[in-house]
């Protein structure tokens, strides 16, 4: 080793963001003083983002099983069965931080990371989504941070030719020193073949396989570094640099070395890199591990056991193989021209023990490494917040023109279409997307089968600020609805929480209570939480983000022929809204369009009418009754009518009559849960009644498709009469008009 | 007719090329990796799109120059059908086997989206069972898709008929609007002088089934399909 290792002590595990309690842990479960190698183990293992120390305490409370879960939290990512021998798996992950530091290198390996996990399962990836918040749209810097971010995610994903094929896009001031990249993954594989991150099997051979090891992404051994030698290229960013050809490669390699049976376990080497694939494998299986360090393939000279353990290098794999199968693999790997070299093996000892050159460098039990503190710290909810759902957005005044303030809103940039987003990324490689991009769900076939998948995500963070645990739900509650208005029935949920500081009492409220509402709409619509992922410390100067759970549903359509969109499909058709008529300016689109506000208490939650609502949704579509279904969501049921008319292939205008309001913006701009609005052909009207009758549920015809304009009457008074071609402009012009 | 699907390191439409000639044509299909030297008993050999060696050089640039596309060069030389769509247009042209390059889109930006192809020429076999002035809708998904050539060439390729698709509205007009990428005179695909080897940008394979993206694409291997004779020739009208 060209440097000499810095010496052991308490502050050098502080520098490393360990604790003085946790230092103290480590002397306790080593009986000794560790290594440097050793230190930054611990360091790596048990950072938050390995050890979810502030949040499993909370974590535990979400409903996680159920009759079509092969797979639930704890591997790499959760698995349902589909039917007809297949499974889909999928996750969610962030890539918060790195992407504010490098919007283009922090997005692209933040799809890579979240592709692995799934094709580390066995799965071939098949869609990628993208939730995405970033600050004001007017901030030049915003712009800067939306163009890296969406070339990231185009550059790696097209490249790798996996499709994306959804997602969101929010803005909102919070997010200005800390955006969100929020990306998931599904992929589908064969219910029996699923692979997991195992190393069994005394004595069988561990290989590292894809690409090889630099310096990038050593957060640890970078800051602590500096402390005791000062050259630059020790001042290396901590962003993570990333290669989806080599990506591809190894897909296809994993893939192909896995259906020759000579692979017994797998994990992607993600956050930690080999540190948490080596302990994190053998921990799942009882057993321990040995490496020699020396031998992992290397791209930059001298680099010493704690950078090769830590290192974040992109596109990599730890495997552990069958016993005298090793030349499968290395053959498989050689053809598609990646390394493939056999670094340790399994053992009974549950150690991980790792040799440089033969010499000891660490030594330490599996179990204190996996098994990290967790904190119960305390949570307080914020005194002034109370005062805020308090505000009463009926005291200011109503608005003096519903048809430009429905403008407005179509074209504000979270409603807006995101369509300069999406041309940039491949939609359809694969060919099985039935639903591109603009509708509430995407929608995907399963090739071999008469099924589909259908997939959204939702988290507004507005709503969760403003009541974290009824806006969580509603979070839940908006990804299935989605999910169900294309026809599916929602079946499991990957979770991204994104929150502010843990050690804020007034955070880790947030985050309890988010908690809480999920688990509460999870068990009333029947949804386990197969994975996900936590994302604390999104906070810059002591502003934390708006608390952002970001849900993803993926359901299952039995007849892949049998969808619906989001759009109205004929001239004449009648609309019906379903849903209760409870409506809520409070935390709104509308207030913080118009009145830059973000206050009020949003509306009431009914999850078992939630429930029947989409049950109802879901009953008409597989009954070929409604081929349009709109969630009601942002901008309430004006804003859904409108996008019904202009998101189509072809406009399609509406006249629509609701009751008499003392107030126009909360009857057209309000928004509430469980609404959504349907089209049903007239010859088809009386099946559609009779169907709604046996759901049980709230529901009214409240006008007909047709025409060049949206006119919505209040009681009989016109309160809105839009051009459908001005409608579209501002919905086709809003977004790109702040970004490109 | 028997159809070869070309896999280099890095291509991504091969499995959905293979999946329309198995599954959608019923025709007996094999896959031809990179490194062959031979392709063997096919018909056709379809160069898919994709990113191969990660085309961190230029589109195409490495590719055009790996030992199947010597293999390729011979069985074109004796009258093969070659197919390129997307990367595989471009491996073409950086072999040489078709005239022209394929540039960054003047947006500097990927671009997946429908687009509409007027069709120039329908006397090859991939355009046979096509109209003169016909308009399909097929997506791209590119970045580098921008065609471009030298006067003289263009001049050329539009004596011998070689430019077969153009970039157009809905309703067949080759405007300035219509073309995603700033391709040359709209220019969305080209045939080498004899016809049989055509490249283009769009992807047919995606607008093979009515359920995803229509069934254009399809006309294209349906016009393939009934030019073969028995003797193993092809008919261009």
């Amino acid at each position: 080793m060209s440097v000499a290792e810095p010496k052991v002590t308490l502050d050098l595990a502080r520098g490393l963001g360990l604790t003085a309690d946790e230092y103290d842990r480590i002397l306790r479960q080593l009986g000794r003083e560790p290594t440097y190698t050793e230190l930054g183990l611990f360091s790596a293992l048990w950072s938050e983002h390995c050890a979810y120390k502030h949040s499993r305490v909370f974590l535990k409370r979400l409903p996680t099983t159920g009759a079509r879960v092969l797979q639930g939290p704890g591997e790499n990512a959760g698995a349902l069965d589909i039917g007809d021998g297949w499974a889909v798996v999928f996750k969610m992950e962030s890539h918060n931080h790195p992407s504010y530091i490098e919007p283009f290198q922090g997005a692209a390996t933040g799809v890579g990371g979240i592709l692995r996990d799934i094709f580390t399962m066995g799965a071939r990836p098949i869609a990628i989504l993208d939730s995405l918040r970033f600050g004001d749209p007017a901030d030049a810097k915003t712009r800067h941070l939306v163009n890296g971010v969406v070339s990231g995610i185009s550059w790696y994903g097209n490249c790798f030719g996996c499709p994306t094929v959804g997602g969101e896009i929010q803005f909102a001031p919070e997010y200005g020193g800390n955006p969100l990249v929020n990306v998931m993954c599904v992929g589908l594989v064969r219910a029996d073949r699923i692979f997991r991150g195992r190393a069994e099997g005394i004595g069988n051979p561990v290989f590292y396989v894809g690409n090889k090891t630099g310096r990038d992404g050593i957060h640890g051994a970078t800051m602590a570094s500096a402390t005791f030698d000062d050259t630059a290229h020790e001042q290396r960013p901590t962003v993570q640099v990333g290669d989806p050809f080599t990506e591809k490669l190894l897909l296809e390699a994993c893939l192909e070395a896995m259906a020759t049976g000579a692979v017994l376990g797998i994990q992607d080497m993600g956050a930690a890199g080999l540190a948490c694939c080596t302990s994190e494998m053998p921990a799942r299986s009882g057993t321990g591990m040995e490496v020699e360090i020396s031998a992992v393939p290397q791209r930059e000279e001298g680099m010493t056991p704690y950078e090769l353990l830590l290192s974040e290098s992109q596109e990599r794999m730890l495997l552990v193989a069958a016993p005298g199968r090793e030349d499968e693999v290395r053959r498989v790997f050689a053809k598609w021209e990646l390394d493939a070299v056999k670094i340790g093996t399994v053992i009974r000892d549950t150690q991980l023990v790792v040799r440089h050159r033969g010499t000891e460098v660490a030594r330490v039990p599996i179990e204190a490494l996996a098994d990290g503190p967790r904190y119960e710290k305390p949570t307080v909810e914020p005194p002034e917040l109370a005062k805020r759902r308090a505000f009463d957005p009926l005291s200011l005044p109503d608005t003096p023109d519903a048809t430009r303030e429905l403008l407005a809103l179509c074209a504000a940039p979270n409603i807006a279409s995101k369509e300069w987003a999406y041309r940039q990324y491949d939609q359809q490689v694969g060919i099985n997307t039935l639903v591109v991009p603009g509708s509430d769900a995407a929608v995907l076939r399963v090739k071999g089968t008469r099924r589909a998948l259908a997939i959204s995500t939702d988290g507004n963070g507005r709503q969760v600020f403003i009541d974290p645990r009824r806006g969580a739900a509603m979070a839940v509650c908006e990804a299935a609805r989605n999910v169900s208005c294309a026809g599916a029935q929602p079946l499991g949920v990957t979770d991204c929480l994104n929150f502010g500081s843990p050690e804020r009492p007034d955070i880790l409220w947030q985050f309890s209570e988010a908690i809480d509402g999920i688990t509460d709409a999870c068990r009333a619509l029947d949804l386990p939480v197969v994975g996900g992922n936590v994302s604390f410390y999104n906070e810059t100067s002591g502003q934390a983000i708006l608390p952002t759970p970001v849900i993803g549903v993926v359901g299952l359509l039995d007849d892949a022929t049998r969808f619906a969109t989001q759009w109205f499909k004929g001239h004449g058709h009648r609309i019906a809204l379903l849903g209760p008529d409870d409506v809520s300016l409070g935390a709104s689109e509308y207030l913080w369009t118009r009145h830059g506000t973000m206050a009020g208490a949003l509306a009431p939650l009914d999850l078992g009418v939630e429930r029947r609502v989409q049950g109802a949704v879901r009953a008409a579509v597989a009954a070929g009754l409604v081929a349009t279904a709109h969630d009601c969501a942002d901008g309430g049921l004006a804003v859904a009518l409108a996008e019904s008319c202009v998101t189509g292939p072809g406009r399609i205008g509406a006249d629509v009559a609701l009751a008499a309001s003392a107030r126009k913006d909360l009857a057209l701009f309000g928004e509430g849960p469980s609404r959504v609005i349907v089209s049903v052909e007239p010859s088809r009207a009386r099946e559609f009644e009779a169907l709604m009758a046996e759901s049980a549920i709230p529901w009214r015809w409240i006008g007909t498709t047709g025409g060049e304009r949206l006119v919505i009457r209040l009681g009989g008074d016109v309160a809105v009469s839009a051009e459908l071609e001005a409608i579209d402009d501002a919905w086709r012009s809003g977004f790109e008009r702040h970004v490109a | 007719m028997k159809f070869g699907v070309v896999v280099f390191p890095g291509t991504w439409s091969d499995c959905d090329f293979h999946h329309v000639v198995s599954e959608v044509l019923h025709q007996p299909v094999k896959y031809v990796w990179h490194r062959e030297h031979d392709l063997g008993d096919v018909d056709c050999v379809i160069l898919p799109g994709g990113f191969s060696y990660g085309d961190y050089l230029r589109a195409g640039a490495v590719a055009g120059r790996s030992p199947v596309v010597e293999a390729i060069r011979e069985f074109a030389a004796k009258g093969g059908l070659v197919l390129g769509s997307c990367n595989g247009f471009q491996i073409l042209c950086e072999a040489g086997l078709l005239p022209g390059a394929l540039l960054r889109n003047e947006c500097l930006q990927y671009r997946c989206q429908s687009t509409h192809l007027v069709v120039d020429n329908v006397e090859t076999p991939f355009t046979r069972g096509l109209r003169p002035g016909q308009v399909l809708t097929m997506p791209i998904s590119h970045g580098e898709g921008k065609y471009h050539t030298d006067a003289e060439t263009l001049a050329q390729l539009r004596a011998r008929h070689q430019i077969v698709f153009r970039y157009a509205t809905a309703a067949g007009q080759v405007t300035r609007a219509a073309n995603p990428n700033g391709s040359l005179e709209n220019i969305a695909g080209v045939v080498n002088e004899s016809g049989t080897v055509l490249g283009l940008m769009p992807h047919p394979e995606r607008a093979a089934e009515a359920v995803v993206g229509g069934t254009d694409g399809l006309l294209l291997f349906q016009s393939l399909l009934g030019s073969l004779v028995e003797d193993g020739t092809f008919l261009k009208r």
